[in-house]
């Protein structure tokens, strides 16, 4: 214990967690350089996720096979990541499925509180040849509505039966966010 | 317990494939780029089955050119490598290439795949992203806003240096966009004069849109294996045997930088041309595949890698031209089939390979990545197994 310092002989530092710079404190920083990068790209969808768009646009949810080991890939891929072939033939998969995962966001990446935190989560689409206690399935990343907080805490959400809430048609672009989001199908006796 | 060190096998390039290159590539996404070119390499190769006969898997990128952050992640899927030792350089192909060479060489890996792709179609602020790679804090806010100005005042630094006119230039575009004619890779072969080149309008003086290569899209594989595989597939007459490779950088500050001058690609090729044994480079190769994706490139290129001290006076005569004494960019060059981004180096040396494929002996193939880097990569290949 001899190498400790008596509390008298050092002080309390005055602010030891740091703090805040205010707007005009951070700006008389000598050598502090705002840079805002030119960066803009477009994005060239290719051939897969381009029919992918495209069907969405027309409420359909598509998926590629491996004519090799027949895995489908959603959202479909131009070939077989495992047989290295390509997936020719395009399928159309079904826009219902079962909540994987689910998580709350609450705060954005830079710290403030969300008005409305937002669920997002993996849907396991139901698509065929797939059983469920597979770690690798056809499914989407996508948001969930009508769905509680309280459901994804407890962990009722996980396995809950779910729908695509697709936009209406006129407001379809060819886009992921043609639908809205998955939400709970009562009919198949969700909480 | 005794562990034996593993032996050191020769290394060979046993397939190329390559999709494109093209001004633009709208069909396919960069993940389906890179798709098309791994199938083509590895049919090349006479590999049946990627997934079960490529021990690692390497990616030649850069997250800005790509648009997305930790790209690396993208690329294992289109090329086999889910699942597999994969791993990303970020930097020129052959620098991936070296990378591969050195897994070779240790005894542990037999097959290794270098992949490296190009879609600058899809940067939309091309020069924003330029920008980036300069200083932040002193040399951005006084950048002009064309970055090619940074190759001009190499150009002009070594033009004074060698005593080279823009006419010369000018015999380094009409030499490579003619032969390019012959290179269906060609975008932007032409049958021009170095009169045409001189016309051309200027960009940044001494550089006119001629002197400088077009950014392309592309998707490029390479295969390499050891020599053991290269029996074991029997390509033994499709095998390209990497004689030395070498790589380096100089410093990243601009102005302390040996302007005018390349030591970056004195570093790479004295480590290539020395593993390869070769004492009397002008001798003892049948030709080089070199950078010229600014015209001036080629000449400095050729005096920093020892093969000549006069490339000025040797680009006068024909030394460098197509039946000349030692044939440069038979390939026709960037100037030719243009700047594929980091797959540059790649695309050069399967050109290279083919070459030798065709007609058999011994190759220089040197990549600068560009600007506003110093760093370099030079590879000996050889048809002799």
């Amino acid at each position: 214990m001899g190498s400790f310092q008596t509390k008298s002989k050092v002080s309390k530092p005055q602010n030891p967690g740091g703090h805040g710079l205010k707007e005009n404190e951070l700006w008389q920083l000598s050598g502090l350089i705002e840079y805002r990068p030119r960066a803009k790209y477009d994005f060239s969808a290719g051939q897969a996720l381009g029919i992918f768009l495209e069907k969405l646009k027309e409420g359909k949810i598509v998926g590629s096979r491996c004519p090799r080991c027949g895995r489908i890939y959603v959202p479909p891929r131009s070939y077989c990541e495992y047989c290295l072939v390509p997936t020719i033939e395009i399928v159309e998969v079904p826009d219902t499925g079962t909540v994987h995962t689910a998580v709350i966001s609450y705060i954005r990446t830079t710290r403030e509180r969300m008005e409305k935190p937002e669920i997002v989560g993996i849907i396991r689409l139901d698509v065929p040849g797939y059983s469920t206690n597979e770690y690798e399935f056809a499914g989407l990343f996508h948001r969930l509505c009508g769905v509680t907080p309280e459901d994804v805490i407890s962990g009722n959400v996980i396995g809950m039966k779910v729908r695509a809430k697709w936009k209406p048609p006129e407001k379809r672009k060819g886009s992921i966010l043609d639908i809205e989001c998955f939400e709970p199908l009562p009919a198949y006796g969700n909480p | 317990m005794v562990h034996l060190m593993p032996s050191r096998p020769r290394v060979a390039i046993i397939g190329v494939g390559v999709y494109g290159p093209k001004h633009t590539i709208p069909e396919l996404s960069f993940r389906e780029l890179a798709f098309e070119a791994a199938l083509r390499a590895y049919r090349d190769a006479g590999i049946d089955d990627p997934r079960r006969d490529i021990d690692a898997f390497i990616g030649c990128q850069e997250d800005f050119w790509e648009g997305i952050a930790i790209a690396d992640e993208f690329i294992p899927e289109p090329i086999g490598g889910v699942l597999r030792p994969t791993f990303t350089v970020s930097g020129d192909g052959l620098q991936g290439v070296a990378q591969a060479y050195m897994l070779i060489r240790t005894g542990y890996f037999d097959v290794v795949s270098v992949e490296a792709h190009a879609k600058p179609s899809d940067i939309r602020t091309f020069d924003g992203i330029m920008e980036l790679a300069f200083d932040p804090n002193y040399l951005r806010p006084v950048v002009p806003p064309n970055y090619h100005f940074y190759a001009a005042l190499e150009a002009k630094a070594f033009m004074e240096l060698a005593g080279a006119t823009r006419e010369d230039l000018a015999l380094v575009v009409a030499k490579n966009k003619n032969i390019g004619l012959l290179n269906p890779r060609s975008i932007s072969a032409a049958p021009v004069s170095p009169c045409d080149v001189l016309e051309a309008p200027m960009v940044s003086d001494p550089l006119t849109a001629m002197d400088i290569a077009d950014p392309v899209d592309v998707g490029v594989v390479v295969v390499l294996a050891s020599d053991d595989t290269v029996s074991r597939l029997g390509v033994e007459d499709r095998a390209v045997w990497i004689e030395g490779i070498g790589y380096g950088t100089e410093t990243g500050s601009f102005e302390r930088h040996e302007i005018g001058r390349a030591p970056s690609v004195r570093l790479a090729s004295a480590r290539a041309l020395g593993e390869a044994g070769i004492s009397n480079a002008f001798n003892e190769l049948d030709f080089i595949e070199t950078d010229d994706r600014y015209s001036f490139f080629e000449p400095l290129t050729l005096f920093e890698a020892g093969i000549t001290q006069d490339p000025i006076k040797d680009l006068r005569e024909g030394t460098f031209d197509p039946g000349g004494p030692l044939p440069v960019n038979l390939s026709g060059g960037s100037l030719s089939w243009g700047w594929p981004l980091e797959a540059t180096g790649l695309l050069r040396l399967v050109h290279a390979i083919e070459f030798i494929r065709r007609n058999g002996g011994k190759g220089l193939a040197i990549s600068w990545r560009g600007i506003p880097t110093y760093t370099s990569s030079a590879i000996v290949v050889s048809g002799e197994g």
